[in-house]
C-alpha cells in the first residue's frame, strides 16, 4: 500500500505542470547532469557539422599534434579529427537512436502484444524472443553485418535492433502479465472498453517508465555496438561515426605510433554518451519512483 | 420485477492434473430492481466467481443468467445492463489516469455522452450523485489525491456511468475504513432505491447484510446452503454453518464466554481447513460436513433443500427431519 502515498505537489497539478515536471527533473542531480551532456551532444549533433568544416578535406599537415589551427590535431592523411569528431557525432546518435526506436517499437509489440493477448499468440511470440535471447549477439551481428555489407547505415540499425529487443520484450511481456489482471483493467473490461483501446490506454501509460528506460538502454546498446561493427570493418566506412574513427585510427597504426590525438577523443565521447544515457536513465528511475527519490534537506532547515 | 435471473450456475477452474475444480456449484437466485439481496460466506466460499461470472469476466460451464427475462443478451447491451464494483478501491483506479477519465470512459464506450461539454457535464453529475464535491475538482484529481473512501465513491461512479439495471457490490468496504463504511453503504442503498438498481452485495459481515438488504444467501464452498429473508436467516439461522457465522459475529449481542467459545471453535476451523482444503471431494454429501458439529451419517448424501420458513431454506438434513433424534421420535 506504499505505492499509494500522495506524491511530491499535490497542489496546482494542472496549471505548472510542464514546469512543475521540469523542476522535478532539475532536483536530480543524476538527471541534470545526464541531460546536460547530452543536450551537448545533441546540439553538436545538430548544428556541429555546418561549423566544423568538411571532415574529409586532406592537408598538408600530415599526422600533426593538437595545436591552434587543429584544436585535436590531424590524421596521417592531413584531415581535421575535430571536424571528423564532430561530425561522427551526427552519425552516431543518428544510428543510436533509430536502432533503438526500432527495438523499442518491436519489443513493446511482441511483448505487451504477446501478454494481453494470452494463450497461442502469447506461446508464438514468446518462443521468437526466447529464440532471439539465447542467440549470441555480437556474433550474429557480425555474421548478418558481413552478409548486408556495404548497404549503408540502414542494414546497420536494422542489424542492431534485430539482435537487441528481445530481452525487453520478456520484461514487458511479463509486467502485461501482470497488469492485465489488475482491477482497473476487468472494470474497463466490463464497462465493455474495446481491446485496443484497454492495452493502449488502460495498460500502456503504466509501463512507460519502463519502456523508456529500455529505450535509453537500447541507444547505449546500439552506440556500443555500432562502435564495436565499424572497428571491425562491417560498417560503411563511408558513413563517418566515432566507430569508424577508431576504424581507421587502427589501420593507420595510430595506437602503436602514439597518436592519441586520434584515438582518445572518439573513445572518450562514446564513454561519455554512455554515461549520460546511464545518468539520464537512473535519474528518471529516481524521479518517477517517489521511493527512490533523495530527500535533500532544505537549506536553513538543520 | 426481476431483472437478472440465475439458473443453475457452475463455475469450474481447471487445475494442473486432475479434474477441475468446482468453485460454483448449481447456484440459482433473482435479483429483484430496487432491492438488494446479500451473499454471504467465508474467504474462498466462491462469492467473488459468481460475481466475475454474473460480470461476464469469468466463462460459467453451465446455468443460465437471464436478463430481463432474455435468455441471450448482446455483449455490449449485457454491459449497460450489469455493472460491477470492486473490493479494493486502490487496484480498480488506474494510477495513469485522472477521476474525470474514469468516468468518460465508460459514459462514451456505452454511448451515454457525446465528447466534448456533454460528456463533462454528466461525469459531474455522476461524481454529485455519490457526494464527490466539488465535481469539476475532483475530476481533475488523479486516484493517489483521493482518501479510500474517495475512490470507493469514484468506483461507484464509474459502475453507474453505463446507467444499470443490476449493481454487483463485491465486498466494497471491506478495504474501507470502519468509519466510512456505514457512509458507502448508505450510498449504495440510497443510489439503489433512486434508480431503482437491483444490487447483489457481497460481503463476509452480518451485521451489514442484515441492515441494507431483503434477502441473504449464505454461501459453503461454491453451494448455497442456506437462504431467506434477512433477519430470519441472520437472527435464526438453520444450517449448522450460518449457525457458526452468526455466532462468531461480533456485537450480536453474545455474553463473553459465548463469544470465547465462539472464538476457540472460530480457530479449530481454520486448523482444519487446510487438510480439508486438500480433502477434494466429500463425495455427493454435504460439503459442511467434516467442519459440522452436528454431523451424522445422513450427511453422506446431499441434504435436500428444506423449507424452514416463509422464503426461508437450508440445505440440510437436520430441517429436512432426517436426524437421528427425529427418526427416534418417530418410532415413539
Amino acid at each position: 500500500m506504499t505505492a499509494t502515498l500522495p506524491t511530491a505537489t499535490p497542489a496546482a497539478p494542472e496549471r505548472a505542470a510542464g514546469l512543475g515536471l521540469l523542476r522535478l527533473a532539475l532536483r536530480s542531480r543524476r538527471l541534470a547532469l545526464g541531460l546536460g551532456v547530452l543536450a551537448v551532444f545533441a546540439l553538436t549533433a545538430v548544428i556541429g557539422p555546418w561549423l566544423a568544416g568538411d571532415p574529409d578535406a586532406v592537408s598538408v599537415d600530415l599526422g600533426q599534434a593538437p595545436s591552434g589551427a587543429h584544436w585535436l590535431g590531424t590524421t596521417q592523411t592531413g584531415q581535421d579529427v575535430f571536424a571528423q569528431l564532430v561530425v561522427s557525432a551526427r552519425g552516431t546518435l543518428v544510428i543510436g537512436a533509430a536502432a533503438a526506436v526500432i527495438a523499442t517499437v518491436v519489443s513493446v509489440v511482441i511483448g505487451i502484444g504477446g501478454g494481453f493477448l494470452g494463450g497461442v499468440a502469447d506461446e508464438t511470440l514468446s518462443l521468437i524472443s526466447n529464440v532471439f535471447l539465447v542467440i549470441p549477439g555480437l556474433p550474429l551481428v557480425i555474421v548478418v553485418a558481413a552478409y548486408v555489407k556495404g548497404d549503408g547505415v540502414l542494414s546497420t540499425v536494422l542489424v542492431i535492433a534485430l539482435t537487441s529487443w528481445a530481452a525487453s520484450a520478456r520484461v514487458l511481456r511479463a509486467q502485461t502479465l501482470s497488469l492485465r489482471g489488475r482491477d482497473y483493467v476487468l472494470a474497463a473490461r466490463v464497462y465493455g472498453e474495446k481491446r485496443w483501446r484497454i492495452v493502449l490506454v488502460e495498460i500502456l501509460p503504466n509501463e512507460l517508465a519502463i519502456i523508456v528506460s529500455q529505450f535509453i538502454h537500447a541507444v547505449i546498446f546500439a552506440v556500443l555496438t555500432q562502435a564495436g561493427l565499424a572497428f571491425l570493418g562491417l560498417a560503411d566506412p563511408a558513413y563517418l561515426t566515432w566507430g569508424t574513427m577508431l576504424y581507421f585510427a587502427q589501420n593507420a597504426e595510430a595506437l602503436t605510433g602514439g597518436a592519441w590525438w586520434w584515438f582518445v577523443p572518439p573513445g572518450l565521447c562514446i564513454a561519455l554518451l554512455g554515461a549520460a544515457l546511464s545518468l539520464v536513465s537512473f535519474g528518471l528511475d529516481e524521479v518517477l519512483d517517489p521511493r527512490l527519490r533523495t530527500r535533500r534537506p532544505r537549506k536553513g532547515a538543520r | 420485477m426481476t431483472a437478472l435471473d440465475v439458473t443453475g450456475l457452475t463455475v469450474d477452474f481447471p487445475q494442473p492434473g486432475g479434474r477441475p475444480f468446482r468453485a460454483v456449484d448449481r447456484v440459482s437466485f433473482s435479483l429483484r430492481a430496487g432491492r438488494t439481496l446479500a451473499l454471504v460466506g467465508e474467504s474462498g466460499s466462491g462469492k467473488s466467481t459468481v460475481v466475475r461470472a454474473l460480470s461476464r469476466l469469468v466463462t460459467p460451464t453451465e446455468g443460465e443468467i437471464r436478463l430481463d427475462g432474455a435468455r441471450r443478451t448482446r455483449g455490449a447491451d449485457y454491459r449497460r445492463a450489469v455493472q460491477m464494483v470492486f473490493q479494493d478501491p486502490f487496484a480498480s483506479l488506474n494510477p495513469a489516469h485522472t477521476i474525470g477519465h474514469h468516468l468518460h470512459r465508460p459514459l462514451l464506450a456505452g454511448g451515454k455522452a457525446r465528447r466534448g461539454a456533454d460528456v463533462q457535464r454528466k461525469a459531474e453529475e455522476l461524481l454529485r450523485s455519490v457526494n464527490l464535491t466539488p465535481p469539476a475538482d475532483v475530476a481533475r484529481k488523479r486516484p493517489h489525491e483521493l482518501s479510500g473512501g474517495q475512490r470507493q465513491r469514484v468506483a461507484i461512479a464509474r459502475a453507474l456511468a453505463p446507467g444499470p439495471q443490476v449493481l454487483l457490490a463485491d465486498e466494497p468496504v471491506s478495504m474501507l475504513d470502519v468509519s466510512i463504511r456505514l457512509e458507502i453503504l448508505g450510498l449504495l442503498d440510497r443510489l439503489k432505491d433512486e434508480r431503482g438498481l437491483a444490487l447483489l452485495y457481497v460481503t463476509h459481515d452480518l451485521a451489514t447484510a442484515r441492515h441494507f438488504s431483503s434477502e441473504v444467501m449464505v454461501m459453503y464452498r461454491g453451494e448455497i446452503v442456506e437462504r431467506g429473508p434477512s433477519d430470519e436467516v441472520i437472527l435464526a439461522p438453520r444450517h449448522p454453518y450460518t449457525q457458526l457465522l452468526a455466532s462468531a459475529a461480533t456485537g450480536s449481542g453474545v455474553s463473553r464466554e459465548e463469544a470465547r467459545a465462539a472464538r476457540a471453535a472460530r480457530l479449530a476451523a481454520r486448523a482444519r481447513r487446510d487438510a480439508e482444503r486438500r480433502e477434494i471431494v466429500v463425495g455427493d454429501g454435504c460439503r459442511f460436513r467434516p467442519r459440522c458439529p452436528l454431523a451424522m451419517d445422513a450427511c453422506a448424501r446431499r441434504p435436500p433443500e428444506a423449507e424452514v420458513g416463509p422464503g426461508h431454506r437450508a440445505l440440510c438434513w437436520l430441517p429436512a427431519g432426517a436426524g437421528t433424534a427425529g427418526s427416534t421420535n418417530s418410532c415413539a
